[in-house]
């Protein structure tokens, strides 16, 4: 005879046999169509490129070396890439100033949100909704419209007399970053106003009891409150505009290229595959660090998020 | 205290919360007005038309790459929910036992990862077994759709269930269901808010991915976006902007439902 002890052991682990069971589907499809490639992709790093695209079955660190790194066609030294280091540095650069500009629209735009009363609370959540749920490239694709030369912007300052000849915004870093700053925008304002209202406005009462300023209370107050929220904000907007693909292609040209484009280029009319393999491992690099980072700070404040 | 001080009110707060809707809505309303423009320019107002409407329906490029998007996102969307419900009833309500971390990473691997690097990471995948098999069907954008579908149908379906408490299921099970009719007649008549929701997100999230359809299709596969970004590359005309409002309503139309759906009851 089983005692209780076996019958209920037993019956756990039949529980979590039909749990695996359960999960397997959708592990499977995930490991097959998404965290698999990416080794894959890993393995290409190091090999050599072909002739014609895709790769030689042969071990080389050469597409390491050529990510930071230029070799002389003729007396083999290397030199720091140039272009690549450019092109990393206006990634970083772009994505970050993206995720400041958003941060410094969308933390007050958050609060507004939280402060109305509960009924327009969900109106105002909706609005915030409906362009985050719209397709990023047509998106893109109207921020294009109002700021190319014969646009909205460039005809008002125009018609002002305040430029005499069209502004050339598109086709620029600033295009990208306003692109970029316009498409993220409502990444950073949920997580914010999600924790913005939770908020116990007690305590700002509390602060402007004690004499606080405005200032003193936003800044010591509601700031490390919502932090957690703030930080989430910044990863949902960094990450995506590190690795931007569409608002850089539609809206940099040719010229301004971003790390997805330099990433693009190899697998095209490059054909250097394995050269695009270690840049996309060294985009995912600067993510996984990025989100360790988060990790570690939200685990820090001790807020459970999402 | 004055009557006049607002405990929540911050200076310029709300000027700047103002200028985000307007900056949000401004540049899709100028695009939705100039796809009624009858010029053929997309600088000047040559009044009002439905011309370009007219001329997206009968583009027959157009019409094929709405049909995919739909076959695709249809497909994706409702095979992804599947697995998501599974997978939302194999990792909630229930004490940790091995493994369930590592199904949360898995599952929610597809978010963590740019686009752009899964992008080329199928891209080299899908062209090795392309080679290997000869088959260079819809099959690997369904599958790749499927799979970054996962977790956004995911998010819902299990948070609708975490709200659920197993009190009915026992007490049907008392009552000598058996574990299959518990699931139809109990779990998912109350999980069903959130499955509509999850097929919902992952059918738009279908829709809307261009960067991973654009590194995996095959030629003559366009969807929807990647023939858009096409047309945006080579030069604007106002056709885009007409696709571009049909394509805006259908959007806010499923985010209205949506919004409706994960509202009610919770």
């Amino acid at each position: 005879m089983a005692t209780a002890e076996e019958v209920a052991k037993a019956a756990e682990r039949r529980d979590v046999r039909a749990r695996w069971l359960l999960s397997a589907p959708a592990l499977l499809v995930i490991l097959l169509a998404a965290t698999g490639p990416l080794l894959i992709v890993l393995v290409y790093s190091f090999l050599t490129p072909g002739a014609y695209g895709d790769v030689k079955w042969q071990f080389s660190p050469e597409a390491w070396v050529s990510v930071f790194m230029e070799r002389d066609i003729f007396d083999d030294t290397l030199s720091l890439a140039a272009a690549h280091v450019t092109i990393f540095l206006r990634s970083i650069k772009l994505a970050v100033v993206t995720t400041l500009a958003t941060l410094a629209l969308g933390f007050p735009t958050a609060y507004f949100m939280a402060t109305r009363s509960e009924k327009t609370r969900d109106l105002w959540l909706f609005l915030i909704t409906i362009p985050f749920w719209t397709n990023l490239l047509i998106r893109t694709f109207a921020v294009l419209q109002i700021i190319r030369n014969e646009g909205i912007v460039n005809t008002i300052l125009l018609k002002l007399g305040i430029v005499s000849a069209p502004v050339q915004i598109l086709y620029t870093d600033t295009a990208i970053l306003i692109g970029m700053a316009y498409v993220y925008l409502p990444l950073m304002v949920l997580p914010i106003y999600a924790s913005m209202e939770k908020l116990d406005f007690r305590l700002v009462e509390a602060g402007y009891d004690l004499y606080a300023t405005r200032f003193k209370v936003l800044r010591k107050i509601i700031f490390p409150l919502v932090k957690p929220g703030v930080i989430a904000g910044s990863i949902l907007v960094f990450i995506p505009a590190l690795g931007a693909y569409v608002t850089p292609s539609v809206l940099g040209g040719g010229k301004n290229m971003m790390l997805s484009n330099l990433i693009e280029l190899q697998f095209g009319q490059g054909r250097n595959w394995p050269l695009g393999s270690a840049l996309s491992i060294t985009v995912m690099i600067i993510v996984m660090v990025a989100l360790l980072a988060y990790v570690r700070n939200a685990g820090k404040s001790g807020v459970r998020h999402g | 205290m004055a009557s006049n001080f607002s405990i929540k009110h911050q200076p310029g707060f709300t000027a700047i919360a103002a200028t985000c809707f307007v900056v949000l809505y401004l540049p899709i309303i100028v695009l939705v007005i100039y796809a009624f423009n009858a010029a053929s320019s997309t600088s000047e107002w040559g009044g009002f038309s439905l011309k370009w409407f007219q001329s997206a329906w009968q583009n027959t490029q157009v019409i094929d790459a709405t049909m995919r998007s739909f076959q695709i996102g249809a497909i994706a969307a409702a095979l992804a929910t599947i697995f998501a419900t599974m997978a939302a009833l194999a990792t909630t309500r229930t004490p940790p036992y091995p493994g369930l971390t590592f199904k949360y990473a898995a599952i929610n691997q597809p978010l963590m990862v740019p686009e752009i690097v899964t992008g080329v990471a199928l891209l080299i995948f899908f062209s090795r077994i392309k080679i290997f098999t000869g088959y260079s069907g819809l099959g690997y954008l369904i599958a790749a759709h499927t799979a970054f579908c996962i977790p956004f149908a995911y998010l819902p379906i299990r948070a609708r269930l975490e709200n659920m408490d197993l009190t009915l299921e026992r007490a049907a099970a008392d009552l000598y269901a058996t574990p299959w009719k518990t699931f139809r007649r109990i779990t998912l008549p109350l999980l069903w808010p959130g499955i509509l929701a999850g097929l919902m997100l992952a059918f738009v999230i279908s829709l809307d991915d261009v960067v991973i359809t654009e590194f995996v299709k095959s030629g003559g596969q366009d969807t929807l976006p990647t023939y858009m970004l096409g047309q945006i590359r080579r030069g604007i005309t106002p056709e885009i902007n007409a696709i571009s409002t049909a394509f805006l309503l259908l959007s806010v139309a499923i985010v209205t439902l949506f919004f409706f759906v994960s509202r009610k009851r919770d």
